[in-house]
């Protein structure tokens, strides 16, 4: 069973389709009539698609209606809005934290992903390359540490943050993201890390390179495609992360923003609706532009991890 | 296979001193390389993972160092029905939950497996509700759900199904059903695009062949995709239960638990009452009750994979 003629991933494959092998029912989709393809296939797909963005239309589509509209669903249309205001985005900019608690995350999630993707790369290569006595186990231990989940981890994890005296600080975030981040990324990396060609770290070591040289001008420059799937995969983790952020910390100003949304803007006010949607589309907006451009990316850190 | 090309350096006899030996030393060298994960790891997972069952056994509360209660606080939860109650909804959420994820899942990977136009726009559309952060999605469902104002609602009656707007937040039942359907929206992208990414690992002579001895559609699916998606269905799916069942933004930002804790999960209601009420004890109890169930949750689908793998002979990988 095993010698079944199995292709290897190509991740690119998985998103453009743009290779003529890439799927296999060109060569027997003439086998399906086009009403029948209707029915199977055309349907049901956009059904699902429109379930699965209907959410964000609605984000949109609130946060840039006038408030009498918001409520309002009889006398007006609520599927579309003739004259949109910017009123809600402009309370958001101008008369909350709203900046500070975008500048927040911003940061944090930079900060974690940097400290984690350096740590991650050091110990991915160490694993795979260096070999050093029982690194299958270790690779094995980090693997159970991404089956750690935070929920289980922020109680006795806020006690620590207190002792430490992080409470309320930007570092306590920064300094525990890591530990979402670092298994994930370590896997991702070594399975680049494998990838490259020994023979070429062979000619360095004959060459006289010593081992931190081969990881900079070597290995790292042939993994930059993992690093960066890496890179904006943990960005998005960090950006996404609620349970701890919200559990560390307490002043308004040091919030991110899914914290900060949930907790301040949810006061009694019935037309509160218009600048919590606007909030809610500007906290995702980054993320989605980032998706846009690294699409490719994200697939290959979401599958390349569940891959091993 | 490092090791066999890349014999270990002689060391030069007399010129070597130890420094020079050791820092050729692939356990030293590789002790140093692991260093920063290791210390974040330790200091940030394991230590509080040790810490957090520790204080399940004491009652220590916010701003007061806790005692040795030995296993006081789970004797109360026995007998807590609102502790029983948050682990029927967290087995409930979990079960139908990942179901309905893995079912839709599979069926929208392979329906984009098919060959269409606008094909990669699709799949990259399809993956927005996976990008966009969890809270921030939340917040639209409970804006869609909204007992007065819900679209859904405004829907139906315009509709002629219901009279009267429904209260999907206010009921219990509705309630469950509303936040299991966000976490199906939010975690479908994620398994058709894993399952997906399998399914082009599969080679398209094998259908062409099955076909032209007369398989049907189901029949292809059943005797080629399926088992030789097996393995990756496997890993997603324990990764799907495993954060299904721990979650927390979702409920937190629709209901917190509500109405009369129909909605409560265990890892909600553990931080209800470590960090609202201040029984951090009593919460590490409810957290520390959670790793039984994920233990059993990964032991399944492990033991499934390797079942699989020796069925299909797989044993020399």
């Amino acid at each position: 069973m095993t010698d079944l003629p199995t292709r290897s991933i190509d991740l690119k494959n998985v998103l453009s389709g743009s290779a003529p092998t890439a799927d296999h029912s060109e060569g027997m989709s003439y086998l399906q009539s086009v009403p029948r393809r209707m029915v199977t296939l055309y349907l049901p797909l956009a059904i699902i698609v429109v379930v699965l963005l209907f959410p964000f239309y609605w984000m949109a589509l609130t946060s840039v209606k006038p408030d009498e509209q918001l409520l309002d669903l009889d006398r007006y249309n609520p599927f579309w809005t003739w004259n949109p205001t910017f009123k809600h985005f402009h309370k958001l900019l101008f008369e909350s934290y709203y900046p500070y608690w975008l500048w927040n995350t911003m940061y944090v999630a930079v900060c974690a992903t940097v400290l984690s993707i350096i740590a991650s790369v050091l110990a991915a290569y160490a694993i795979v390359r260096l070999r050093y006595k029982g690194a299958n186990l270790v690779g094995g231990l980090i693997f159970l540490a991404y089956l750690v989940p935070p929920s289980i981890l922020f109680i006795p994890l806020a006690t620590v943050v207190f002792q430490y005296g992080l409470f309320d600080s930007p570092l306590a975030l920064i300094l525990t993201y890591p530990t979402i981040l670092i298994p994930f990324s370590t896997w991702l990396l070594m399975g680049y890390f494998k990838t490259i060609p020994f023979e070429l770290e062979e000619c360095a070591l004959i060459d006289g390179a010593s081992r931190w040289q081969i990881l900079i001008k070597i290995v790292l420059p042939l993994a930059i495609p993992g690093l960066i799937s890496a890179f904006i995969f943990c960005f998005t983790l960090c950006w996404n992360e609620f349970i701890y952020a919200l559990t560390f910390l307490q002043s308004t100003s040091n919030k991110t923003v899914p914290v900060a949304i949930v907790n301040e803007f949810v006061d009694g006010d019935i037309y509160r609706w218009g600048s919590l949607m606007a909030g809610a589309l500007a906290g995702s907006l980054p993320l989605v532009i980032l998706y846009a451009f690294f699409v490719e990316h994200y697939v290959s850190a979401m599958t390349g991890a569940v891959k091993e | 296979m490092a090791d066999v090309a890349i014999p270990r350096a002689k060391p030069q006899m007399s010129e070597d001193n130890a420094w020079t030996q050791l820092k050729h030393n692939r356990n030293w060298l590789g002790f140093w390389f692991m260093v920063p994960a290791m210390a974040f790891l330790i200091f940030f997972l394991a230590y509080p993972l040790g810490l957090g069952i520790w204080l399940s056994f004491t009652d220590t509360r916010i701003g007061r160092v806790g005692h040795f209660v030995a296993t006081e606080n789970y004797e109360w939860l026995w007998d807590d029905s609102i502790f029983w109650l948050s682990v029927f909804n967290t087995l409930l959420y979990t079960f139908i939950a990942s179901a309905l994820k893995f079912a839709i899942g599979l069926y929208l990977a392979l329906l984009l497996n098919e060959n269409m136009p606008f094909k990669a726009m699709l799949r990259a559309m399809v993956l927005i509700p996976f990008i966009v952060p969890t809270v921030l999605s939340a917040l639209a469902f409970w804006w869609i759900f909204d007992s007065q104002f819900s679209i859904i609602s405004w829907s139906l009656k315009h509709l002629g199904v219901i009279n009267q707007n429904i209260n999907f937040l206010g009921d219990t039942t509705w309630a469950r059903i509303c936040v299991i359907f966000a976490n199906i929206w939010r975690g479908v992208p994620f398994v058709a695009i894993t399952l997906l990414a399998g399914l082009q690992t599969v080679s398209p002579s094998l259908y062409e062949a099955a076909t032209l001895d007369g398989a049907t559609r189901w029949q292809n699916f059943r005797f080629i995709t399926y088992p030789l998606l097996t393995p990756i269905i496997a890993v997603v799916m324990t990764f799907s239960v495993l954060f299904t069942f721990t979650d927390f933004q979702l409920i937190w930002a629709m209901t917190r638990g509500g109405p009369v804790n129909a909605t409560h999960l265990m890892a909600t209601l553990s931080y209800q009452r470590a960090i609202i009420a201040g029984q951090l004890g009593e919460g590490a109890a409810i957290s520390s009750a959670m790793i039984p169930f994920l233990l059993a949750a990964i032991m399944v689908s492990w033991f499934g994979l390797q079942r699989r793998k020796w069925q299909q002979g797989e044993n020399n990988d």
